[in-house]
């Protein structure tokens, strides 16, 4: 196949996997494969990794409360340069999405919130739907090749 | 995720390998309150130069540690860290309240860190 047809080829990937800290970094793995053709950056393939990783953890975290018997859903969309990665859990749900991605939210553990922020600054877009009771869903998307990260103001969560 | 501890003069040296996640971060945890009661040093020092991959999870534990040694006077270092570990700290802000020192400037460092 020719590189220019290449580049605007569209691939998709969906999998399910067991709510488990060790399938966090499986899900890392999945998506740095998928993206491993593309013109990217080592660091902008880290970001996206670590954006992938906060995803995953915040459902087997905070969606699953840790409990390994459920299952993560992650779809990755690659169109062009355009990635979507949705990672998807039918867990407790969130009350109030604006107030869980804030920066100083955390509702347990010592991650301290930085979830979210690490998701906002390193993707384009992040797309949070939740119903109480019922899952979340995440939606993270970034234009590959655009290469910008923001900072996170660490006085917003370091005191 | 490995981990080795030795007492040092500067405080308790920890050297980590792996990657800094979801799945180690409460061992880790464990492993250094364990250790720095043992020892009784508030100085701790960790060795990131295995480390290849770190997210909150990992940087909550290294924020919770702070957040216990500050207050009686305790410091935290960190040595060796790669390009991109390095970039996560900082992004994160935990460059601005302890040393960390890299594994050293490569070109891609530079890149990534613009």
């Amino acid at each position: 196949m020719e590189a220019a047809e290449n580049k605007t080829l569209k691939n998709s990937i969906k999998m399910s996997f067991r709510s488990i800290g060790e399938n966090v970094a499986l899900a890392r793995l999945v998506v740095a494969a998928a993206l491993a053709e593309k013109d990217i950056t080592l660091a902008e393939l880290d970001e996206i990794k670590v954006a992938v990783s906060e995803a995953v953890s915040n459902a087997i975290i905070h969606g699953y409360e840790n409990q390994g018997q459920h299952m993560v859903k992650m779809e990755i969309d690659i169109d062009g340069d355009d990635l979507t990665i949705l990672v998807q859990d039918d867990g407790i749900g969130i009350a109030d999405v604006d107030l869980a991605m804030q920066p100083t939210y955390s509702s347990s553990s010592e991650r301290m919130g930085l979830g979210f922020s690490f998701m906002q600054s390193f993707m384009d877009k992040v797309e949070v739907t939740s119903v109480l009771g019922q899952g979340t869903s995440v939606r993270l998307m970034k234009k590959l090749g655009a290469f910008e990260s923001e900072s996170i103001e660490p006085d917003e969560f370091i005191n | 995720m490995q981990e080795s501890c030795q007492m040092v003069k500067e405080g308790l040296l920890v050297k980590i390998k792996g990657e800094l996640d979801l799945t180690c971060a409460s061992s880790l945890r464990d492993r250094l309150d364990h250790e720095l009661k043992k020892s009784g040093t508030r100085h701790l020092i960790l060795d990131l130069g295995g480390v290849s991959f770190i997210d909150s999870s990992g940087l909550g534990v290294i924020l919770g540690r702070y957040r216990m040694l500050a207050p009686i006077g305790g410091k935290i270092s960190i040595r060796n860290c790669n390009a991109q570990v390095y970039r996560i700290l900082e992004i994160s802000g935990l460059t601005r309240i302890m040393l960390v020192e890299r594994s050293g400037l490569s070109k891609r460092a530079k890149e990534g860190r613009s």
